[in-house]
């Protein structure tokens, strides 16, 4: 296990030099970022001076070895947009996204699992169905869509949301929270359901699928005609089983959720991530693109590392095989 | 016994009301627009919006009001002790936030940390040698030539206040190369109407009302405080106008316009901007990169340009495509620049027939093909003109391929004469046309001229233009180029973009040419 382990962080150590590397090789074509940075009056021997200042016209490998070098000692520099240091932006911004992304990865969860079992367990009621097709909205309408058409509906017409923002949020040491104040709670609402309706409608028709295969199934047969009740069949036995589909699919989305939320949060001005990293491509900023995309990489290896060993826990097969495997 | 009852609980109300009502209301604007200023250090960097920001902090030696005229502000006269040298006297009175008293030496001070390597704003007064302190509220600055537009140049150059810079360590603007922000990014002090009160970049900056302002007495004003929140998004910003939870955005997107003029209690403010939309044309090169025509280059000839003028039909382009607002132009600066007539703003005439001969005589019969450059997130509806363009030089013949790319890629291609046609947009921040004969006339193999228009003719008369102190003379120097460029058409005109104003029908703010909105100017409506 502990072997296991290791050597999956060596693999996450190598998909983040990959993808450093590719993405260094990406920012020679988003444009000119000193153009963004001096007023249109300044001279070509100006803009020259700040590409030297700034490194920009040493050759590729150079830039990159620089750039590797200060990352593993946590240094990234400093936007050119904001002025201010990458890492410290990127913690500011963090706590916004995490919330969201837990905020709307909880409601999609537990809407989506009970609303799966229930249509795995009764598949023609008209309850199910109109789950079935009313689903199909969260995966059809684009996210922007559904946010503006939120915004309209519960800020425009009815004026009880807020359009646009966090709300009050509340310093807790290092985290900044907006679930401890009412404006919090009321901003975090249309966000946190744009982002869960996909979600929501993946898990539902993936629990649903997964139930009604493992209804089919012997044991299931066998437990029925050994007078076992409904409810210990659907939810003891036949409800454990979907679960491990369930988790790979929410925690691959979970990752692409914090890393690519930016749609939802550019729509609601959402002060997190992803609106930083969508501004700095905007503006050609490069040591917030650079760093963002290391912590993207991050971010998904460990959360595929924490889902493997997941599987471990919930799937007794797996740890079976392991050992038996070890045996011989 | 009802009664008395009845008249206990009226006078109780009344009580209530009149203990309950509020003896100080704050106004308070709430506003968005699309992005926020990059930092607060007022000399980081030289773009729009951020110098609108610091405008309300800090203040100028010479001020652009709401009419665009240039008007003294901390500086209050000036006389010329020779051609290079001039003496500017110093407002009395003033104090920065913190109490301390505003002294030439600020001014030195500023205009020198404006000059240094790491600013920004060293473009704009490069043609400062030197300031000296004369005495507590005289100064001296000396020019490298004589420089007859220099209080144009200083309506950017905001003074700080030099004991509170070398306090916070931040003589000088911020090394983008460095590894830690510097105080001033987040933090300002200025003798400005407005206090900086909360800044966090791309969320909200709050200011609060000077009361100790000296330009109060001139421009009272009963703005209280000003929250300012970016919204990126346009049909999010428009619907936080429409809800009530912003009182005034300063760029509302085109199509919305008629939605909010439709609105029970917004209105719209509109007026031309200080920046020109064009076309530009390499007629310098020998074979263009992206054209069908080998070995000659068919933009190097007068009247391919002058028939590519004359297919466009502006006026289909501002209904349709701008919605009616925008301002047909002749010429590649607008109204309030110095050197600007209604004589050269005359467009030539559309005429698809005409254009098609000019285009026969010259050899094209059977046109052309070339690619169009524009950017795409830069302009009010770049890529939607660019489009338009594309149509209307069909018809005669030229077929454009269009390229709409992000200004972050678009700039460059015209910087590194990567581009045979470009649409570019050129604000004005002197109001004055030698700017523009700086950038995008004189003869260059760098920098915004992308035409290879280089005459040396042309070029003198620039030069001199510069340094002529005689008015009169330089008015006719500025336009003789002016009829050259016109005579010659190296760019084709489009348009002055308008840019509109949205706000709740409780504000009255008038909008200004440099689309920097001036809160001292705000009347509140009951």
């Amino acid at each position: 296990m502990i072997a296991y382990v290791i050597q999956r962080a060596l693999q996450a150590v190598a998909v983040m030099v990959v993808v450093s590397l590719v993405s260094f090789m990406l920012f020679n074509f988003v444009g000119d970022p000193v153009d963004n940075m001096v007023g249109q009056e300044a001279s070509y021997e100006e803009r020259v001076a700040m590409r030297d200042n700034l490194g920009l016209n040493d050759p590729f490998l150079v830039q990159f070895a620089r750039f590797m070098g200060n990352a593993a000692q946590g240094e990234f520099g400093i936007s050119y947009r904001i002025q201010r240091p990458v890492a410290d932006l990127i913690a500011e911004r963090m706590p916004a996204t995490l919330e969201l992304v837990i905020a709307s990865a909880i409601l999609s969860v537990f809407l989506g699992i009970p609303m799966g079992v229930y249509t795995g367990i009764k598949p023609n009621s008209w309850l199910s169905r109109t789950f079935l097709v009313g689903s199909l909205v969260g995966v059809t309408l684009p996210t922007f869509v559904i946010g503006i058409l939120l915004i309209y509906i519960f800020a425009v017409a009815w004026g009880v949301l807020p359009s646009f923002g966090r709300g009050e949020a509340v310093m807790l040491g290092w985290w900044s929270t907006g679930l401890l104040t009412a404006s919090g709670w009321k901003a975090i609402l249309m966000p946190s359901v744009t982002l869960a309706l996909f979600q929501m409608t993946i898990i539902l028709r993936l629990v649903r699928s997964e139930m009604l295969e493992v209804m089919r199934t012997d044991f299931i047969k066998f437990a029925r005609a050994r007078g076992l009740p409904d409810r210990m069949i659907n939810f003891g036995h036949a409800f454990k089983n979907t679960l491990v589909p369930v988790i790979t699919i929410v925690g691959l989305n979970l990752g692409s959720l914090i890393a690519f939320s930016i749609i939802t949060e550019t729509v609601f001005q959402w002060p997190g991530m992803g609106f930083l990293f969508i501004q700095a491509v905007g503006f050609a900023d490069i040591p917030v693109m650079a760093a963002y995309l290391v912590l993207v990489a991050v971010i998904f290896v460990s959360i595929n590392l924490f889902v493997d060993i997941l599987y471990f826990v919930v799937d007794p097969r797996l740890r079976a095989d392991k050992t038996v495997a070890a045996g011989n | 016994m009802k009664i008395k009852l009845l008249s206990t609980f009226v006078a109780a109300a009344t009580a209530v009301a009149i203990t309950a009502s509020p003896v100080f209301a704050e106004n308070v604007i709430r506003w968005a627009s699309q992005g926020d200023a990059l930092t607060s250090d007022p000399h980081a960097a030289n773009e729009s919006p951020t110098h609108s920001a610091s405008r309300k902090i800090y203040d100028v030696l010479y001020y652009n009001d709401k009419d665009m005229k240039n008007t003294p502000w901390l500086a209050t006269g000036h006389k010329l002790i020779n051609a290079t040298t001039w003496e500017l006297s110093l407002r009395k009175g003033v104090r920065f936030h913190d109490g301390s008293d505003f002294t030439a030496d600020d001014v030195k001070f500023s205009i020198d940390r404006a000059k240094s390597p790491t600013s920004d704003l060293k473009g704009d007064i490069s043609a400062i040698e030197e300031v000296k302190v004369i005495g507590p509220h005289t100064v001296q600055i000396i020019t490298k030539e004589p420089n007859p537009i220099l209080r144009n140049q200083l309506t950017n150059i905001f003074i700080m206040s030099k004991a509170w810079s070398e306090k916070n360590n931040v003589t000088k603007p911020q090394d983008r190369a460095g590894k830690e922000e510097t105080y001033a990014v987040r933090h300002a002090m200025g003798t400005g109407p407005f206090k900086l009160e909360l800044r966090e970049p791309d969320v909200k900056t709050i200011l609060v009302k000077n009361n100790d302002w000296w330009g109060l007495k001139d421009n009272p004003h009963e703005v209280d405080k000003i929250i300012y929140t970016p919204i990126a998004n346009q049909a999010t910003r428009v619907a936080a106008l429409l809800s009530g939870e912003l009182d005034f955005i300063l760029d509302p997107p085109l199509q919305d316009l008629n939605r909010i003029k439709n609105t029970a209690g917004l209105h719209l403010v509109q007026t031309a901007q200080v920046r020109t939309i064009f076309l530009g044309m390499n007629q310098g090169v020998k074979e263009l990169l992206s054209s069908n025509v080998k070995g000659k280059n068919p933009l190097a000839d007068q009247r391919v340009r002058q028939a590519m003028y004359q297919a466009i039909n502006i006026e289909a382009i501002k209904k349709k495509v701008m919605r009616g607002y925008s301002v047909p132009a002749g010429l590649i600066t607008p109204p309030a620049v110095h050197g600007y007539t209604e004589q050269l703003n005359s467009r030539r005439p559309y005429d698809v027939a005409g254009a098609k001969k000019l285009l026969a005589d010259a050899g094209y019969g059977d046109g052309f093909s070339i690619q169009l450059d524009c950017p795409n997130n830069r302009y009010i509806n770049d890529e939607g003109i660019c489009q338009a363009v594309v149509g209307m030089l069909g018809k005669i013949g030229i077929k454009v391929t269009l390229s709409a790319i992000p200004k972050t890629i678009h700039f460059p291609k015209i910087k590194n004469r990567e581009t045979d046609f470009y649409m570019l947009g050129w604000g004005v921040s002197t109001l004055d046309s030698h700017y523009v004969f700086n950038y995008l006339v004189k003869g260059a193999d760098k920098g915004w001229n992308g035409t290879g228009f280089n005459d040396e003719d042309i070029n003198n008369t620039i030069l001199a233009i510069e340094k002529e102190v005689d008015f009169p003379k330089r008015d006719k120097m500025i336009a003789k180029v002016w009829q050259k460029l016109r005579d010659n058409v190296n760019y084709l005109p489009l348009h002055h973009q308008v840019i509109v104003w949205a706000m709740s029908d409780k504000l009255d703010i008038p909008i200004v040419a440099d689309d920097g909105v001036r809160f001292i100017y705000t009347k509140f409506k009951k």
